[in-house]
Formats: C-alpha cells, structure tokens, sequence
C-alpha cells in the first residue's frame, strides 16, 4: 500500500441562496472544526501542508472546502448563460451553509485574501455562531491597481495571466517548489472565476465603515498579513486591526500573499500559536 | 549603458525554458531607467538588442518606466518588498506602464522574467 497522506475528500450537494451546489470538501485531523477558505481564483489544496502537520491536526480538524465554481466543485446548473460574479452577501451565504450541512458547531473560520475579508463580515455579522475567525492578509478596504476586464477575453489565456498577476505576491523568499504550485492552482481556474472573486474582493466586500462594530469579545480576531503582499499590505491590515476593538494583528516577515501555500513551513511558525490560543 | 540593462540580452538568450515560453512573442518595447530609455528588440522570445534610444522615433508597443533607484533596487538578490515584482511595483506606485498592454499582458510572465534575468540568484 502506499503511504496515503491523512487528507480525506469527500462530495456533497449543499443549498446556496435557493440553488443546488455540488462541493468537494477535504479535511484531516479531529477536534475543533477550523474550516479553510481558499483565496480568490484558487481552491482549497492551498491547505494542504496545514492538514499535514499533525501539531494542528492534533487538536483541530482541519476542512478546506473549494467554493461552487472552484476546484473541483461545480459551478450550479445554467451556468453556461450566466456571469460569475461573488458578492458579499452569496459569499456569507456559502460559507454558513457549509458550516450548517457538516454540523459544525461554532467552528474557528480561516480564510486567505478574500477568504480573509468574508471572515471579517461573518464576525461582524454571525458572532455567535464562530469561535473566533482568522483573516490571513484579510483587510476591510483595498484599492484595486489594474482593470480586472484582462482576466477573462478570448485574446489572452485567463489561466496564465491570472498566476501572472499573482506571480509578484509571492515573496521572494517563498520556496520555487511551493511557489509554482501555488501559480499551478491559478493557472487551472475556470474562465472568467478569478475576475469574478475580485469583484467581490476590490468592489463589493468594503466594509472599513461598519468593520469597528465588530465585537471581538463574542468572536475574537485574528490578522496575519505577509509582508510582501502587495494588494492587502502590512500597512491595511494594521489599518483595518486599528478599527477593530480587541483584534490582534501580525505581519509575518519574508511571506507575501499566500502564506499557507507559498512558505509553510514558515507559516507555521505564526499560526500554530494563534491556533494554540484559541483552544485555550 | 545602465549597469544590469547591458546585461538583460544575454541572460535571457542563455535560459533557453524562457525563450520557449516567449517563442511567439516579436516586438519591441520600451525599457525606461530614470531618465533613460531603452529599446529591447525580441524575436521569437530571444532578446536581439537591447539598444539606448537615440531617435524620437525609436519606439516599441509598450513601455515600462520606473526611477533608476526602484530597477537597481528590483535587481538585487532579495529585493525588498514593493520592489520585488513589476506588478508589485505598479500597485505601489513605483513604475509606470503605458502603450498597448496586450502583447504585455498575454506575455506577462514571460516579460516579468525578462525585466528579472539581470537578478542574480
């Protein structure tokens, strides 16, 4: 027999907003449920490496879950006639119905990029129903810095240039093994998916005027930010911890944009604590 | 010629997965270090010249521009973060692109390595 890993995958239809959605969830470990919200554009490997350390696996289990129209779930029936466009809203909506379809109960919620912008709107928004959420380079505003119409025309190969886009928020120290899987997973993005995740991510998910009624003493916060991300910077996500009452910010030195995916071996050493923290 | 622009040429043509990778890209474009540009000519992916631009019609599709510090900076080893990337350059501020995009764009990871080959390792 091979040496399986401990990742387990598994299928399931789940109601979203009225719509049958068939997702492809993996998990490892057992103990408190921390559900892993992959960044926009990608799926849920980019937790791979977490669901391999058996020092988080030990006390949590540990589910990533690849959104409708990622990965390997599906985008619902009639998508050939519609836009993919994720709101704020739909995101929150997902996101909770997975939650309630595994029988999680008040799970600790980690999401990366606009993984990390949606756990902020589930903690201002659901408290009670997380133990406390973690954004990794989540921020409450972000400025967008190119025209987000190059990500899906028929004369440029969406798949390409989205991990070209995304190429220079690795940072330079991240291993080259870990940083081209990293841009594999883009490359292999549906047409049109990563464009529609930054819709929500540049456009609808604002929230810097409502963020400070987050109430960290009913789900705490956490905000890790590497240092090279250039589109959730040091700067925003210390802006966005200064609005938010309790919240507790690190920026994580020689990572960028990726840190689970990019460096995990480092990354490690910044979210094992924080893990450490919240079991109590 | 800019120390490190003279040496874009040859490092390109020596990697030759780079080359593949740019094989249908044929043009020029604009290179700008401060105050000085420069005309990277490719045919094919291979870098043919990279030549100080002498007449006001010397051009290329597209030009990226940043301050001489910012490329010297984007140069080093481990370059310090806003520096490390053009496009992290674009989003700070810190160099400019103008022209037609879409040969850049369909092109891009192959123009970021490029604009990187003088990196030393």
């Amino acid at each position: 027999m091979p040496e399986f890993e401990p990742i387990v995958g598994r299928y399931f239809t789940m109601n979203v907003a009225g719509e049958a959605c068939r997702v492809y969830m993996e998990e490892a470990g057992r103990g408190i449920p921390l559900v892993c919200l992959h960044t926009a554009g990608a799926d849920g490997r980019q937790y791979r490496h977490l669901m391999g350390d058996s020092a988080v696996t030990a006390h949590y289990r540990v589910i990533a879950f690849d959104l409708p129209w990622h990965g390997k779930s599906n985008p619902p029936v009639g998508w050939r006639d519609r836009e993919y466009r994720l709101t704020t809203d739909l995101y929150i909506e997902t996101v909770r119905a997975f939650c309630r379809a595994m029988a999680l109960e008040r799970p600790v919620v980690m999401g990366c990029s606009m993984g990390g912008r949606v756990v902020l709107h589930l903690a201002l928004n659901h408290p009670d129903e997380f133990r406390a959420v973690i954004a990794l380079e989540g921020a409450d505003r972000l400025e967008p810095y190119y025209d987000l119409d190059w990500l899906h025309r028929p004369d440029v190969h969406g798949g390409e240039v989205s991990a070209a886009f995304v190429s220079g928020q690795i940072a330079p120290q991240s291993p080259d093994e870990h940083r081209w899987e990293t841009l594999w997973m883009y490359m292999q993005g549906g047409p049109g998916i990563f464009k529609g995740d930054l819709y929500f991510y540049w456009y609808d998910g604002h929230f810097d005027d409502r963020s400070p009624r987050i109430d960290t003493t009913r789900c705490p916060v956490y905000l890790l930010s590497g240092e090279y991300d250039s589109s959730c910077t040091p700067e925003r996500t210390e802006a966005t911890a200064s609005r938010i009452k309790g919240a507790k910010a690190t920026v994580m030195p020689g990572i960028g944009h990726f840190p689970m995916s990019e460096n995990p071996a480092l990354f490690r050493k910044y979210i094992v604590p924080v893990l450490e923290e919240i079991r109590g | 010629m800019t120390p490190r622009v003279d040496q874009i040429r040859e490092r390109v043509n020596a990697r030759d997965a780079l080359v593949r990778r740019g094989r249908y890209v044929s043009l020029a474009f604009l290179l700008g270090v401060g105050d000085q540009e420069y005309v990277v000519t490719i045919e094919h992916g291979r870098v043919t010249s990279v030549e100080p631009r002498r007449l006001a019609t010397s051009t290329g599709r597209f030009t990226i521009r940043a301050a001489k510090p910012a490329w010297e900076e984007f140069w080093k080893p481990v370059p310090r973060r806003d520096h490390h990337d053009l496009w992290s350059m674009l989003a700070a501020g810190i160099a400019k692109i103008d022209g037609d995009l879409l040969p850049l764009i369909q092109n891009l990871q192959y123009f970021k390595d490029v604009l990187a080959a003088p990196r030393d390792a």
